[in-house]
C-alpha cells in the first residue's frame, strides 16, 4: 500500500476557499445598492434603538395650541400633528415599534414555517400532503381578510396585529424550506446518516437544518420588509397599535383625513416606511447573491460572448503546416481570480488534418477542456483570456478575426460535442426542432429543404425512423441517441473539425463502443477532423490516430497512439497507462501515482511531474523542460525519458 | 470457511410504482430488480456488473436496508436482518455498510470530518469520547489519512481523499460485509489504483466481504473473486470471476466484453443504434436481450430462460437458452 500514503508521509496543502474568495461581508460591501441599503437601515435602526436617549419630547403628549406646527418650525424639526404631538418623537418611536413587529414577526413566522418546511420535505408522502395542503388553505385566503380574521377574533391590538402577520406569513416560509428539504433528503448524505444510525429527528435538524439555514436567513431577510409593510397595513386600518401609541401605519392613518390641509403628516410616515423597507430590501437582495449557493458559482457575472485576447505580441505571418486544417500554436489560457494568475493551459500546439483525429489525455483539471475550449473561444471572460498563441483554422487566425466571424465559424466549420447530451439539447423542443435550427442558422433554406437534411443527418448517424425521431424530445430518447442526435447537429454544416470532450464518458460500455465507431466511420467518410479529449487510454485506442498527454497544462508526450502505448517514453505517460485495471489482466497489480498534480497557479519553474516522478533528479527541477523530438512524429517533454530499448511491460 | 454463505439473497423483488389509484385504476409498475437470487460467501469480493437501468444500485441500496424488497428475503448471517431493518436499521447497520459512488455528496458539506466519522461510533456502537478518539485515529490510519484533516470540512478534500473518508465512515461500526457501489467511478483513473489498492488491503487486514458494484469491467475483473452479470433487473450470468470473463456464455457479457475499450484495441462493434433497452413498463415474455441478441430464436421470445449451470460447471451458470461454447 506504499502507493496510497499521499496523505499520512506529506500533506498535501488543503484547498483554502478562504484566499482564492473574498468572505461573505466583503462581498456584500462589493455590491454598491446593498451598502447603501445597510447604511440607511443601520442608521434607522440605531436612531430607533437610541430613541430613549435622544432628546425628545414625549410622543404621546398631546398640545391642542401647537397643533399642525408645519416643518421646521420652532421646537418642532418635523412639525406637528393634528393633536399637537411632535412628529419626529412619534415617528422615531413608530419606527422602533414597527422594527420590533416586523421583526419578531418574522421570526415567529420563519421558526413554525420553516419547521412545517423541513417536516413536510423530509419526511415527504402522507405527511407532506397533510401539511402542505394545510398551508396552501392559508395561502388560498386572501392576507389581509386572513390578518383582519385573526384580529377580529382576538381583538385589535398591536400584539394581536403580530400574530396575524406572522400566521399570514407562514406559508412562504413553509413552502420555500420545503422545497429545499425534499431535496436535501434524496441526497447521498442523508442515506449516509442513516446507516450510520441516526434517528430521523437527528438527521433532520443535525444533517439538513444547517443545509437550509442560509435559504431561511435568505427568506427572512427578503421578507422584514414585506412584514413591516403589512404591520403599517393594520395599523392603518386601526386594527394595530392603538392610540396614543405610535408606530408607522397608525400615523399614516391619523394624517389621512387632513391629506390636503397638512400633508406633511402623512408623507413623513410615508417616506418613512419608503426608506426603511427600501433599505431592507436592497440589502435582503444583497444578502441573497452572497449567501445562495445557485448564484455563489458566478452566475451573477455576465460573460462575454467570447474569450478575451490579450496577446503579449501579436504573431507574424505564421504558415499553417502543409496538411493542416487546425493548427494551434503556443496556445496559453488563464484565468484571473483576485490577484492570483491560473495558467490553464501554458503554451500547447495542436495540428489535426483532414479526416485525422487527435486525442488529448489527461485527468481532470489538466486543462485539456480548456485548451480545446479556446480555440473558438468559449472560455468564459471574466474570469478567463486567452494569453498567446495562434489558432490557424485554414491559415485564418481565430484569435484574431472578427466577433462576427467567430459566430458564423461556430457550428459550421468548426463544432462541438459535448458530454452531457441531455443538457446539451434544449428540453422544451424536439430533436426536429434543434436539429433544424442548427441547419437553418448557417444557410437560410425553406423549413421543408431543412426537414430533409435533418432526416438526413439522422440517417448519417444510423438512427433508425428518422422521420419520426424529429418529433421527439430530448427525454424520449435514450441516452446513446441523444448523443447521436448531437453528432448530427455538429454535422449540420459542412464541418471541418469537430471538437469532441469526453462525448462517450457519460454512456453504458456498449453504447459507448458503437457510438466511437459511428463517429470513426463519419470522420473517414466526411473527411472531418476530430480533436478527442478524453481521459481514457482504452478509449484513445478505439478512435484516435495521435494522442498528447497532458499534464498541468502542457503536453508532455505526443505522438501516434500506437507506439505511445507500447513504449510510453514519459514517466506520466508510463504511469498513467499502468494505474488502469485492463480487461483480461486481471492479476496485474495496479500503480498508483503517489502524490497530486500541482495548483497551476504556483508551477514549479522545472518539470511538473518531478515531485511524482520516480526518475527524476536535480537537473528536472533546475529549468522549464521543452518539448523535444524523440523518434518519428514524436515529441516528449522529460530529459530522462524511458527508452525504448528499456522496453515497456 | 470460505463456503458458508454471509449473505444470501433469496428471489428478491423490488417494484416500483403499480398498486391503483384513486379511481381505482392500475398504476405502472416498473420492476427494477426481478428473481435475484445469490449467495455471497465469508470473505470474497462479488462483483455485480451491469449498464445503467440494469437494477445493480437498487440491488445494492436493498442490501444495505435502505430500500426493502416487495417479495423475497435478504438474509444475512443466519438472520433475515433485512425484515428486521424496516423497524430498526441500525442492527444492520453495524453489519452491512455502504460505499457511495460520489464521495463528495455522500459527506454533509456543513460537518466537519470528525463529525462525520464519530456518527457511526455514537450512534451505533455508543463508544465514549475516548474511545472514539482512539477509534477516530484507528480509522484515519487505516485509510491513509493524517489525523490533522479531522477537522476539516468535506470541500477541503479532493475526490480520491474524500472516498477514502467515505471509505472510513462505512468501516467506523466494524461491519463484515461493505457494499461498495461505483466506488471509483467518480474519481481520476490515478487516483482509482490508489483506492483500489486501499480497499485490497483493508479487506485482508479486516477479514471484510465486498459487494463490488461498477459498470466497469475492468475494474470488476481486477477485484472480484465471483462476477455476476445483471441486465434488465435479473442476473444473466454468475460465475467465477476469471471464468466468466475468459468464457462468457451469455451474448450479453459476450458483448459487454467485446465493447469494453482496451489500451491498445479497435473495437470490433458496429455502429449501429440497437442498443434500447425493452420498454420498462412493458417487458417482453421471454428473454430482455432478445432484441439485441445475435443467437436469439422464437424460443427466448416465448420463454424466460432460467439461471442455470452450463456444460457441468455448477459455479458457472447463465440465463440463456443458446449459450456461447467455452472457448
Amino acid at each position: 500500500m506504499a502507493e496510497a500514503n499521499t496523505a499520512t508521509g506529506n500533506p498535501p496543502r488543503p484547498v483554502n476557499r478562504s484566499s482564492g474568495r473574498p468572505d461573505n461581508l466583503r462581498l456584500l460591501l462589493n455590491n454598491k445598492l446593498a451598502t447603501a441599503g445597510l447604511a440607511i437601515f443601520a442608521l434607522i435602526v440605531l436612531t430607533a434603538l437610541a430613541a430613549p436617549l435622544l432628546p425628545l419630547p414625549d410622543p404621546d403628549v398631546t398640545a391642542p395650541a401647537d397643533r399642525l406646527f408645519r416643518p421646521l418650525s420652532e421646537g418642532h424639526l418635523l412639525g406637528t400633528d393634528a393633536l399637537g404631538r411632535d412628529i419626529l418623537s412619534r415617528l422615531i418611536w413608530g419606527t422602533r415599534v414597527s422594527l420590533a413587529v416586523g421583526i419578531s414577526a418574522t421570526l415567529i413566522a420563519a421558526f413554525f414555517g420553516s419547521l412545517i418546511g423541513l417536516v413536510a420535505g423530509y419526511a415527504g408522502g402522507r405527511v407532506d400532503t397533510f401539511l402542505m395542503r394545510g398551508i396552501d388553505m392559508v395561502m388560498a385566503f386572501p392576507y389581509i381578510l386572513l390578518a383582519l380574521a385573526i384580529v377580529a377574533v382576538l381583538g385589535p391590538g398591536l400584539l394581536n396585529a403580530l400574530y396575524a402577520i406572522a400566521v399570514v406569513n407562514i406559508p412562504f416560509f413553509a413552502r420555500n424550506i420545503r422545497g429545499i428539504a425534499l431535496g436535501l433528503s434524496r441526497r447521498e448524505f442523508v442515506d449516509a446518516a442513516r446507516l450510520s444510525g441516526e434517528s430521523n429527528a437527528q438527521i433532520l435538524f443535525i444533517e439538513v437544518l444547517p443545509n437550509v439555514l442560509p435559504v431561511i436567513i435568505i427568506t427572512m431577510s427578503t421578507t422584514v420588509g414585506w412584514m413591516i409593510l403589512e404591520t403599517a397595513g393594520l395599523s392603518f386600518l386601526g386594527l394595530g397599535a392603538q392610540p396614543p401609541q405610535a408606530d408607522l401605519g397608525s400615523m399614516l392613518g391619523d394624517g389621512r383625513k387632513i391629506l390636503f390641509t397638512a400633508p406633511h403628516v402623512s408623507i413623513i410616515p410615508g417616506l418613512m416606511i419608503f426608506a426603511l423597507v427600501m433599505s431592507i430590501n436592497l440589502l435582503g437582495d444583497g444578502v441573497r447573491d452572497v449567501l445562495d449557493p445557485r448564484l455563489k458559482s458566478g452566475a451573477l457575472t455576465r460573460p462575454l460572448a467570447r474569450t478575451a485576447v490579450i496577446r503579449d505580441i501579436a504573431p507574424g505571418d505564421i504558415e499553417p503546416s502543409p496538411g493542416a486544417v487546425l493548427d494551434v500554436r503556443g496556445l496559453k489560457t488563464e484565468f484571473r481570480f483576485g490577484g492570483e494568475v491560473f495558467k490553464a493551459v501554458g503554451g500547447v500546439d495542436m495540428r489535426v488534418g483532414r479526416g485525422e483525429c487527435l486525442g488529448i489525455v489527461g485527468e481532470s483539471g489538466s486543462g485539456k477542456t480548456v485548451a480545446a475550449m479556446s480555440i473558438m473561444g468559449l472560455v468564459p471572460t471574466p474570469p478567463g483570456r486567452i494569453a498567446g498563441g495562434v489558432a490557424l483554422l485554414e491559415g485564418e487566425d481565430l484569435f484574431a478575426v472578427s466577433d462576427e466571424r467567430i459566430r458564423q465559424l461556430r457550428g459550421s466549420a468548426v463544432s462541438h460535442v459535448f458530454q452531457d447530451p441531455l443538457s446539451t439539447l434544449h428540453p422544451l423542443f424536439t430533436v426536429g426542432d434543434q436539429l433544424i435550427e442548427a441547419i437553418q442558422s448557417h444557410r437560410s433554406m425553406p423549413k421543408s429543404r431543412a426537414t430533409e437534411r435533418a432526416v438526413e443527418l439522422l440517417n448519417l448517424v444510423r438512427i433508425p425512423n428518422p422521420a419520426e425521431r424529429l418529433k421527439s424530445y430530448p427525454h424520449e430518447l435514450s441516452g446513446g441517441m441523444r448523443q447521436r442526435v448531437c453528432i448530427a447537429m455538429a454535422l449540420a454544416d459542412d464541418a471541418r473539425i469537430i471538437i469532441a470532450d469526453e462525448p462517450t464518458t457519460a454512456l453504458d460500455v456498449t453504447v459507448q463502443a458503437q457510438v466511437l465507431a459511428l463517429l470513426d466511420k463519419l470522420r473517414r467518410e466526411r473527411d472531418v477532423g476530430i480533436l478527442f479529449i478524453t481521459h481514457d487510454f482504452g478509449v484513445v485506442s478505439a478512435i484516435c490516430d495521435r494522442v498528447a498527454v497532458m499534464y498541468a497544462g502542457q503536453f508532455v508526450e505526443t505522438g501516434a497512439t500506437g507506439e505511445i502505448l507500447k513504449s510510453p517514453a514519459h514517466p506520466y505517460t508510463a504511469k498513467l497507462i499502468d494505474c488502469v485495471p485492463v480487461l483480461g489482466q486481471p492479476e496485474r497489480r495496479l500503480d498508483a501515482i503517489e502524490g497530486r498534480p500541482p495548483v497551476v497557479n504556483n508551477l514549479p519553474i522545472g518539470c511538473a511531474f518531478a515531485e511524482r516522478c520516480p526518475r527524476a533528479q536535480d537537473d528536472c527541477r533546475a529549468a522549464p523542460i521543452p518539448l523535444t523530438e524523440f523518434g518519428q512524429g514524436r515529441a516528449v517533454r522529460c530529459i530522462h525519458p524511458i527508452l525504448m530499448e528499456a522496453g515497456h511491460g | 470457511m470460505a463456503d458458508a454463505a454471509l449473505l444470501s439473497i433469496e428471489k428478491a423483488e423490488r417494484v416500483f410504482g403499480g398498486g391503483r389509484n384513486l379511481f381505482g385504476r392500475a398504476r405502472p409498475a416498473v420492476h427494477a430488480v426481478q428473481d435475484v437470487s445469490i449467495e455471497v460467501r465469508r470473505g470474497e469480493t462479488l462483483g455485480i456488473v451491469g449498464e445503467s437501468g440494469c437494477g445493480k444500485s437498487t440491488l445494492a441500496r436493498m442490501i444495505v436496508g435502505l430500500d426493502a424488497p416487495t417479495a423475497g428475503r435478504i438474509v444475512f448471517d443466519g438472520r433475515d436482518l433485512v425484515a428486521e431493518a424496516g423497524r430498526d436499521l441500525r442492527r444492520l447497520s453495524r453489519e452491512v455498510q455502504y460505499v457511495f459512488q460520489d464521495p463528495v455528496a455522500s459527506l454533509n458539506p456543513r460537518k466537519t470530518i470528525r463529525t462525520i466519522l464519530e456518527a457511526p461510533l455514537i450512534h451505533l456502537l455508543g463508544l465514549d469520547k475516548q474511545a472514539r478518539a482512539a477509534r477516530l485515529s484507528e480509522l484515519m490510519d487505516a485509510v491513509n489519512l493524517a489525523p490533522e484533516f479531522l477537522d476539516r470540512y468535506p470541500h477541503e478534500f479532493s475526490g480520491g481523499q474524500a472516498q477514502r473518508i467515505g471509505i472510513a465512515r462505512a468501516l467506523a461500526a466494524d461491519p463484515k460485509l461493505i457494499v461498495l457501489d461505483e466506488p471509483v467511478s467518480a474519481l481520476d483513473v490515478s487516483v482509482q489504483a490508489q483506492v483500489l489498492n486501499i480497499l485490497d488491503g483493508l479487506k485482508h487486514k479486516f477479514g471484510l466481504t465486498y459487494v463490488f458494484i461498477s459498470h466497469d469491467l475492468s475494474v470488476v475483473e481486477s477485484v472480484s473473486d465471483r462476477v455476476a452479470v445483471m441486465y434488465f433487473g435479473r442476473i444473466v450470468e454468475v460465475g467465477p470471476g476469471r471464468s466468466v470473463f475468459r468464457h462468457p456464455r451469455h451474448p450479453y457479457t459476450h458483448l459487454l466484453l467485446q465493447s469494453a475499450p482496451a489500451p491498445g484495441r479497435r473495437s470490433l462493434v458496429s455502429d449501429d443504434a440497437t442498443a434500447e433497452l425493452p420498454d420498462p413498463y412493458n417487458p417482453p415474455p421471454g428473454c430482455a436481450f432478445h432484441a439485441r441478441c445475435p443467437r436469439g430464436t422464437d424460443l427466448c421470445n416465448a420463454r424466460l430462460p432460467r439461471l442455470e449451470a452450463v456444460s457441468g460447471d455448477e459455479s458457472h451458470q447463465a440465463a440463456c437458452f443458446h449459450p456461447h461454447e467455452r472457448r
